[in-house]
C-alpha cells in the first residue's frame, strides 16, 4: 500500500442526476438508498476499524445461535466452515447431492490475490484500483478495497488446508497473469482452480459436520424465506428426495446461492443454478441490485443445435496463443477454413484494436464476435438465421511452438473441444462464440453483506457487491472466499450480538404463511395440466433474453422483450405440464419452480437495462456508444447502484438509487484502442 | 447398507486393509514355500537316489537342535497357520464384496482387469481342493494309483508311478494352471497391498514379477509330471 | 440416429425396479448423452409418462454429479464423464442399456439417481487438514516440493463421482479414498494428521459397506479423471505405517 493513504477527505465525483428516463411507465421511483453501515475514514483503515468496532459474541453464547447458510459453493462452504469453527450452530443447505458439487467447482482459470510474490509492483491498492476500473466504476470502493485487503489471507488459508496450487521448482507458489492485467497475481491449480478451492472449503466444512457444529442438508431446495417482525428468521425448504416441505428456523439466514446466468437458458452455469433463493427473498423485501449486469465470456464452444442444454467455457488463456478471425466474404463462410487464403481472412480484433489485439477485455471480444456474426460472416452450423461462431486459430502458434508445445499448454482444453465438437483442433481452427458466464448483479447488500431484510445476509455471486458492471478474471473466486472466510464472519457477529432472538415456533403466523405459499405453489404447478414442459418455457425465455438483453441492448428491443416475457409468463401459468407427485423425487417440479422465478427476474433485468441508458462494463446500450462503436458511460447520470424493490404481484418495481461516490480513485473512460 | 453415523474409535487392525495385509503376508509365505517345493521336485531329474535323499534331508534340517522332522513340523505349522489366515481372510473379504453389491448389473463389462484377477476366489478354491487332494495323495495316505498300494516309503517311486497315469498328470497340470493364474495376479496384488507400488514404474515391475513367478513356478512344477508321463523320468 | 434404450426405472428407494425399453428416433450425433435423455424426457412428458430421473449439474465433467452405467461401463465407453459423452460414440440402431451405479452403499433413490452421501461421510471421518480460518501461516513459509505438489494435484482432481465403486466387482471405494489420502499425504500441511486420517477414513469406508479392494483395476478404467492405481498402494502403505504406530 502507498505510504500515505490514497483516499481524499472530499469526494472526487459529485452525485449523479439522471435525465433520461427510458423505463418510465415500467417502474416506480423510490427513495434514495444509502448504505447504513458504510465506513468512513482513510480507505486503508476502514476494514480494520470496522472489525474492531463490530461487537463480539461470547463463545458460550455462540452454540445457542442458529445460523442457516444456503449454498455450499466457495461463499457458503467457507462461511459454514468458519462459523462452525467459531462454535455457532450452523445448518447448511444445497440442492446438489453433496456440498462439493456447487458450481464453484467449475471455475478454471484462477484466483487473484495481492501477494506481490513476483515483485512486479502489485499491492492491495493496485488490486483495488484494477477491480474498480475493471468494473467500469460501478462498484463501491470500500467494499472493493476490503476485498483486495483480505485477498492475501485467502491464499494462506487455502494452502494450509491443502489446496494444491501450482508451484515453482523451488517449491514456492507460482503465479500467472490473467484477464489482461499487467501484474502476475493469479494463483492457480492447472485449469481446475475452482475445484481445488471448493474442495478445500468443503473439507473444512465436513470437518465441522463431524465436529457437530454444522448439519448439512443436501438435496434440499430453499423455496422461501421466513420473515418475522421484519427480520429473517428461517427458510422453507423442500427435501428433493421425499418431497417433504420443511421449516427451518434460525437467528440469521445467509444466502450464498450463486448466480442467475441460467435466465438465458444457455450459459456456462450448472443445470441447477437458479435465482429461486434470491428471488424469493426479493419478493419478501430484499432489493435486487443492478440485475442487468451480465458478463458474457468470449471463448465458449458454440451452440451446435436446438438440443443444446448448456454451454462450455474454454479458458481465456487460449487467447494468448490463438488468433481470432472470420472470412472477409460471406461466401467463404461454409468453406473449409484451411482453404481460405490469408488475404481473405479478417483478424478483426487485431484490425480494430492493434495494441491489445486478441487480448482485449471479455466484453469487447464478445461484442465484436457478435457484430461479425450479425453481419453474416460467422462460421459453423446455422443456428436460427445466423452462423454463430468465429475461428480461434492456432496455426501460427503451432508453427512457432510445435504441436507438442501447444499440447503441453492446452491439451485438456483441446481434448475437451474435440470431445464436444468431434473436430480435431490441432488440424482445423477451433470455433468459439460468446456465452453468458457470470452475473455482477444480485441482491443488494450493505458493507456488512446484509440485505435490505435485517438478518438476511448475502454472499458470493448472489450479491451485487464488488464487481461493478464487469468482473475481472479470477476475481469471483476471490470474492466468494473473501466473503465466506473473512468478511461475513466478522460482520454477522455484530448482528448476532443482539441474539439469541426471541424463540419462534412453527405455528407462528409468518411461518405458516411462508409454508402455505410454498405448498400452494407446488400444488399449482402440478395442477395446471397444460401441454408444455417447464424446459420449453425456459428455452423460450432464454431466446428472448439473449436476443434483446444479451450483448447489445436497445430501447426498442428491451420494450419488446418485456412484452414478450409478460406473455410468456401468462402462458407458463396456464399451459405448464408437470407430471409426477409432490411427495417424491420430481425433477420436472423442481425445474418448474426455477423457471417461474427466472421469468420474473428476466422482466426485471430488461427494465433495469432499459433504465440504464449508458454502456458500462457488461451492459452495452446501442444508444450509448462512441462514433467508432465503443461503450460510452454516463457518470453524471448513472454513477449509482440501481436497487429494485419488489412492487407486489402485478405492481411495478420500485427503483432506489445508491450513489457511488469515490474518494480514492478518479473515474476515467476505458479505452483499449 | 450405508450408515448415517461416523465410526468412533477406529483401529487399523480391524479394517479390510488389515485383512488384505494378512492375505498378502500369508500368500508370500506360500510363495516362498512353493518355490522351495518346486526346487525340491526338480531333484527328480537327478534320479531316484538324489530325490529320496532330499526328501529324507528335509526331515533332518535343524538336527540335532530340533528333533527329527522338527523343522518340517515347524514348516507345516507355519503353512497351516498361513493357510487358515489366508483362507479365512479370503472368505471374509468375499462375503463383504458380495454384500457390497446385492443388486447385480444387467450388463457389466470388464475393461482393464485380467482374467486371473477376476478368478482369484474360484481359483483359490480350486487350489484349496487341490491341496487337500495333494496332501492325501503324497503326504498322508500316499496312494500309488498304478498299484493301489498306500503308505509307500519311496517318494520317488510314488511320484513316477503317479505321473505315469495320464489323468493324474492332467489333474496336476490343471492345478498348476490354476496356480499360475493365482500367482500372476497374487504376486502383483501382494506387492500393491503392501504398498510398494506408488509409481507407474513400480507398478509395471510388480506386474512383471507376477508374470515371471507364474511362469517359473507353474512351469517348474509341470516339468516333472510331463517328463514322467513321457518316460524321461522313470 | 435411431436407438433402443433399456433404462432402469424404479419409482423410489423401496419399490422394486426393472429395465424398460424405449425407442428414440432422430438423435443427432452432436448431442451429449444427457441431451439425448433430455429428448427422451420431453417425449415422455408429452406422452404423459413420468420422465426418467437422472443426476447431472455442471455438464462439463467437473462436478461429479452425473453417474450412469451405460452398456455395462461406468460413464460409458469413453474415458470421460457421462455428461461429456457424446452420441457420436454410438451407432444408428444401437441398443443402449442404462443403469444406476450399483452398490449397497449407494442406494437407488429413483430411476438412475443414487445416494452417494457415504462419500461425504468418508471425508467427514478424516479427509481434511485441520486449519481453522485465520490460523494459517504465510502461504510461502512452507515450500512444498514441486513433484509432490504435482502428484497431490493430479489425484486431487477426483470429482467424487463414484464410477470407481460402480465399476469395481467388489464395490470398493479404495480409488476414491486413496486419491484423498495421497492428495493430503503428499503435502507438508497434511503430515500431522496423516496416520490418524487413514485409519479413520478406512474404518468409515468399511462401515459404509463398501467392499475390500483386490487390486483388480477396473476402477482406474472407469475413472473419468484417470486417477492411477498407485493411490491404492499409497493408501495401503499409509495404513500399514499406521498399524506399525499402533493406531
Ligand atoms: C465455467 C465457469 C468458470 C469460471 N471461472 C472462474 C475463474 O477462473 N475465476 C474466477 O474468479 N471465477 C470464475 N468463475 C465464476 C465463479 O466460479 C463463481 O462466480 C463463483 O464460484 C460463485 O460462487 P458462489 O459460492 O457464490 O456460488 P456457487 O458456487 O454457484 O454455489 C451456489 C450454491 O447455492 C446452492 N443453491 C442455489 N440455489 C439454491 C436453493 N434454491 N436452495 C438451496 N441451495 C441452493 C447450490 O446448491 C450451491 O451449493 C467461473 C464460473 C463458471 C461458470
Ligand atoms: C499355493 C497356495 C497359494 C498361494 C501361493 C497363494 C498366494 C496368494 C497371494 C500372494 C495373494 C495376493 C494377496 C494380496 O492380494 O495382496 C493371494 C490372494 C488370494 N488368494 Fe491365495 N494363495 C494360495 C492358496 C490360496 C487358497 C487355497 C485360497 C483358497 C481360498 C486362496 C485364495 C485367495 C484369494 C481369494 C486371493 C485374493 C484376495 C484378495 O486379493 O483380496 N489362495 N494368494
Ligand atoms: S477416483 Fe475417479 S472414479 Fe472414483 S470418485 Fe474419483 S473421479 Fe470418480
Ligand atoms: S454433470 Fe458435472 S460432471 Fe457430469
Amino acid at each position: 500500500m502507498a505510504a500515505t493513504d490514497p483516499s481524499h477527505t472530499t469526494p472526487l465525483n459529485s452525485a449523479p442526476t439522471q435525465i433520461s428516463d427510458d423505463a418510465r411507465g415500467y417502474y416506480t421511483p423510490g427513495e434514495p438508498l444509502v448504505d447504513p453501515v458504510a465506513p468512513t475514514g482513510p480507505i486503508g483503515q476502514r476494514w480494520t476499524q470496522r472489525k474492531f468496532d463490530n461487537r463480539l459474541v461470547n463463545p458460550a453464547n455462540r452454540r445457542k445461535l442458529d445460523v442457516i447458510i444456503v449454498g455450499t459453493g466457495l461463499a457458503g462452504g467457507a462461511a459454514a466452515a468458519t462459523m462452525g469453527e467459531a462454535g455457532y450452530n450452523v445448518k447448511s443447505f444445497c440442492y446438489q447431492d453433496s456440498p462439493r458439487r456447487a458450481h464453484s467447482i467449475a471455475a478454471q482459470g484462477g484466483i487473484n490475490a495481492a501477494k506481490n510474490y513476483k515483485e512486479d509492483g502489485d499491492s492491495t491498492f493496485r488490486l483495488f484500483y484494477d477491480t474498480v476500473k475493471g468494473g467500469d466504476y460501478r462498484s463501491r470502493e470500500s467494499n472493493v478495497y476490503r476485498l483486495a485487503e483480505v485477498s492475501a489471507d485467502i491464499i494462506d488459508q487455502c494452502v494450509a488446508q491443502g489446496v494444491p496450487f501450482a508451484r515453482e521448482y523451488g517449491g514456492l507458489l507460482d503465479n500467472r497473469s490473467f484477464g489482461g492485467v499487467q501484474v502476475s497475481r493469479t494463483f492457480y491449480a492447472r485449469g481446475q482452480t475452482g475445484q481445488q478451492l471448493l474442495i478445500g472449503a468443503y473439507q473444512a466444512m465436513e470437518r465441522q459436520v463431524a465436529a457437530g457444529t454444522v448439519t448439512e442438508y443436501t438435496r434440499h431446495e430453499m423455496l422461501e424465506v421466513i420473515v418475522v417482525d421484519g427480520k429473517a428468521r428461517g427458510i422453507i425448504a423442500r427435501d428433493l428426495v421425499t418431497g417433504e416441505i420443511e421449516t427451518h428456523l434460525a437467528d440469521v439466514v445467509v444466502l450464498a446461492t450463486g448466480g442467475y446466468g441460467n435466465v438465458f437458458f444457455l450459459s456456462t452455469n450448472a443445470m441447477g443454478s437458479n435465482v429461486t433463493a434470491a428471488w424469493r427473498a426479493h419478493r419478501k423485501g430484499a432489493y435486487m441490485a443492478n440485475p442487468c449486469y451480465t458478463q458474457i465470456h468470449p471463448t465458449c464452444i458454440p451452440v451446435s443445435g436446438d438440443h443444446q442444454s448448456k454451454l462450455t467455457l474454454m479458458s481465456e488463456s487460449l487467447r494468448n496463443d490463438g488468433r481470432i478471425w472470420v472470412p472477409k466474404n460471406k461466401e467463404d463462410c461454409d468453406k473449409d477454413p484451411r482453404d481460405i487464403p490469408e488475404e481473405d481472412r479478417d483478424y478483426y480484433l487485431e484490425r480494430i484494436y492493434p495494441s491489445f489485439g486478441n487480448l482485449v477485455p471479455r466484453d469487447i471480444a464478445s461484442r465484436q464476435a457478435k457484430n461479425v456474426c450479425d453481419e453474416g460472416r460467422g462460421v459453423g452450423p446455422m443456428v436460427g438465421d445466423f452462423r454463430r461462431g468465429v475461428y480461434l486459430d492456432f496455426t501460427d502458434a503451432i508453427a512457432r511452438l510445435g504441436e507438442d508445445g501447444i499440447r503441453e499448454k492446452y491439451d485438456n482444453l483441446f481434448d475437451m473441444y474435440a470431445r464436444i465438437t468431434g473436430e480435431n483442433p490441432y488440424e482445423t481452427p477451433m470455433r468459439i462464440y460468446p456465452a453468458v458466464h457470470y452475473v455482477m448483479g444480485g441482491l443488494w447488500v450493505d458493507y456488512h453483506l446484509q440485505s435490505s431484510i435485517p438478518g438476511l445476509f448475502v454472499t458470493g455471486e448472489a450479491n451485487f457487491s464488488d464487481h461493478g458492471a464487469n468482473r475481472l478474471g479470477a476475481s469471483a473466486l476471490m470474492q466468494g472466499l473473501a466473503d465466506g472466510y473473512f468478511v461475513l464472519p466478522n460482520t454477522i457477529r455484530d448482528y448476532l450480538a443482539d441474539g439469541p432472538f426471541e424463540k419462534i415456533t412453527e405455528d407462528h403466523p409468518a411461518v405458516v404463511e411462508a409454508r402455505t405459499q410454498v405448498e400452494e405453489r407446488v400444488t399449482k404447478f402440478l395442477s395446471i395440466n397444460g401441454t408444455r414442459s417447464a424446459d420449453s418455457f425456459h428455452k423460450e425465455l432464454g431466446h428472448i433474453m439473449w436476443e434483446y438483453c444479451g450483448m447489445e441492448r436497445s430501447e426498442d428491443g428491451l420494450r419488446k422483450a418485456i412484452d414478450m416475457i409478460r406473455e410468456l409468463k401468462a402462458a407458463f401459468w396456464s399451459d405448464l405440464k408437470v407430471l409426477g407427485t409432490a411427495d417424491s423425487l420430481n425433477q420436472s417440479l423442481e425445474k418448474a419452480g426455477r423457471v417461474a422465478d427466472f421469468i420474473e427476474l428476466g422482466e426485471l433485468m430488461c427494465i433495469d437495462a432499459l433504465n440504464r441508458r449508458e454502456s458500462c462494463g457488461g451492459h452495452f446500450r446501442a444508444e450509448s456508444q462512441t462514433e467508432d462503436g465503443e461503450a460510452l458511460r454516463h457518470d453524471e447520470e448513472f454513477a449509482y447502484v440501481a436497487a429494485w424493490e419488489w412492487g407486489g404481484e402485478g405492481g411495478d418495481p420500485v427503483l432506489h438509487k445508491e450513489d457511488l461516490i469515490y474518494t480514492a480513485i478518479e473515474m476515467k473512460q476505458r479505452s483499449y484502442k | 447398507m450405508a450408515t448415517p453415523t461416523l465410526v468412533k474409535g477406529a483401529r487399523s487392525t480391524r479394517s479390510t486393509i488389515a485383512l488384505k495385509l494378512a492375505m498378502a503376508v500369508s500368500g508370500l509365505i506360500f510363495i516362498g514355500y512353493v518355490l522351495a517345493h518346486m526346487y525340491g521336485n526338480l531333484k527328480a531329474f537327478s534320479g531316484e537316489e538324489a530325490f529320496n535323499e532330499y526328501a529324507h534331508h528335509i526331515r533332518e534340517i535343524g538336527e540335532p537342535i530340533l528333533p527329527h522332522a522338527g523343522a518340517l513340523w515347524i514348516f507345516r505349522v507355519v503353512l497351516l497357520l498361513a493357510l487358515v489366515v489366508h483362507v479365512a481372510s479370503a472368505v471374509a473379504l468375499w462375503r463383504r464384496a458380495s454384500k457390497a453389491r446385492t443388486q447385480k448389473y444387467a450388463v457389466k463389462k470388464n475393461i482393464r482387469s485380467s482374467l486371473s484377477s477376476r478368478t482369484m476366489r474360484w481359483g483359490g478354491l480350486t487350489l484349496l481342493l487341490f491341496i487337500v487332494w495333494h496332501l492325501l495323495h503324497f503326504t498322508i495316505v500316499k496312494v500309488d494309483v498304478s498299484t493301489g498300494d498306500t503308505g509307500s516309503d519311496n517318494p520317488y517311486r510314488l511320484l513316477v508311478d503317479s505321473f505315469d497315469v495320464w489323468w493324474m498328470t492332467v489333474i496336476y497340470l490343471v492345478a498348476m494352471l490354476a496356480l499360475a493364474m493365482h500367482l500372476h495376479h497374487g504376486m502383483f496384488s501382494a506387492i500393491q497391498t503392501l504398498g510398494f507400488t506408488n509409481t507407474a514404474k513400480s507398478r509395471a515391475r510388480a506386474r512383471e514379477a507376477g508374470w515371471i513367478l507364474a511362469v517359473v513356478v507353474a512351469g517348474g512344477f509341470s516339468l516333472v509330471p510331463i517328463f514322467t508321463l513321457f518316460g524321461v523320468i522313470s | 440416429m435411431d436407438l433402443t434404450l433399456n433404462i432402469w426405472r424404479q419409482p423410489d428407494a423401496v419399490t422394486h425396479g426393472a429395465l424398460h425399453t424405449y425407442q428414440l428416433a432422430g438423435i443427432s450425433e452432436d448431442m451429449s448423452f444427457l441431451e439425448m435423455l433430455d429428448v427422451l424426457n420431453e417425449q415422455l412428458n408429452a406422452a404423459g409418462e413420468d420422465p426418467v430421473a437422472f443426476d447431472s449439474d455442471c455438464r462439463e465433467g467437473i462436478c461429479g454429479t452425473c453417474s450412469l452405467m451405460i452398456n455395462g461401463q461406468a460413464h460409458g465407453p469413453e474415458v470421460t464423464t457421462t455428461c461429456q459423452l457424446h452420441m457420436r460414440s454410438f451407432k444408428d440402431g444401437d441398443t443402449i442399456t442404462v443403469e444406476p451405479w450399483r452398490a449397497d452403499a449407494f442406494p437407488v433413490l429413483k430411476d438412475l439417481v443414487t445416494d452417494r452421501s457415504a462419500f461425504d461421510r468418508i471425508i467427514q471421518s478424516g479427509g481434511y487438514i485441520s486449519a481453522n480460518t485465520g490460523s494459517a501461516p504465510e502461504a510461502n513459509s512452507v515450500p512444498a516440493p514441486r513433484d509432490k505438489a504435482m502428484r497431490a494435484f493430479n489425484v486431487a482432481t477426483c470429482i467424487g463421482c463414484g464410477a470407481c465403486v460402480a465399476a469395481c466387482p467388489n464395490g470398493s471405494a479404495s480409488l476414491f479414498m486413496g486419491a484423498k489420502i495421497t492428495h493430503l499425504g503428499e503435502l507438508p500441511q497434511g503430515q500431522p494428521e496423516r496416520y490418524t486420517r487413514v485409519v479413520d477414513m478406512v474404518a468409515q469406508h468399511d462401515a459404509e459397506g463398501f467392499g475390500g479392494c483386490t487390486n483388480i483395476g477396473e476402477c482406474t478404467a472407469a475413472c473419468p479423471k484417470e486417477i492411477p492405481l498407485d493411490v491404492i498402494s499409497q493408501l495401503n502403505k499409509d495404513l500399514r505405517t499406521a498399524m506399525k504406530q499402533g493406531r
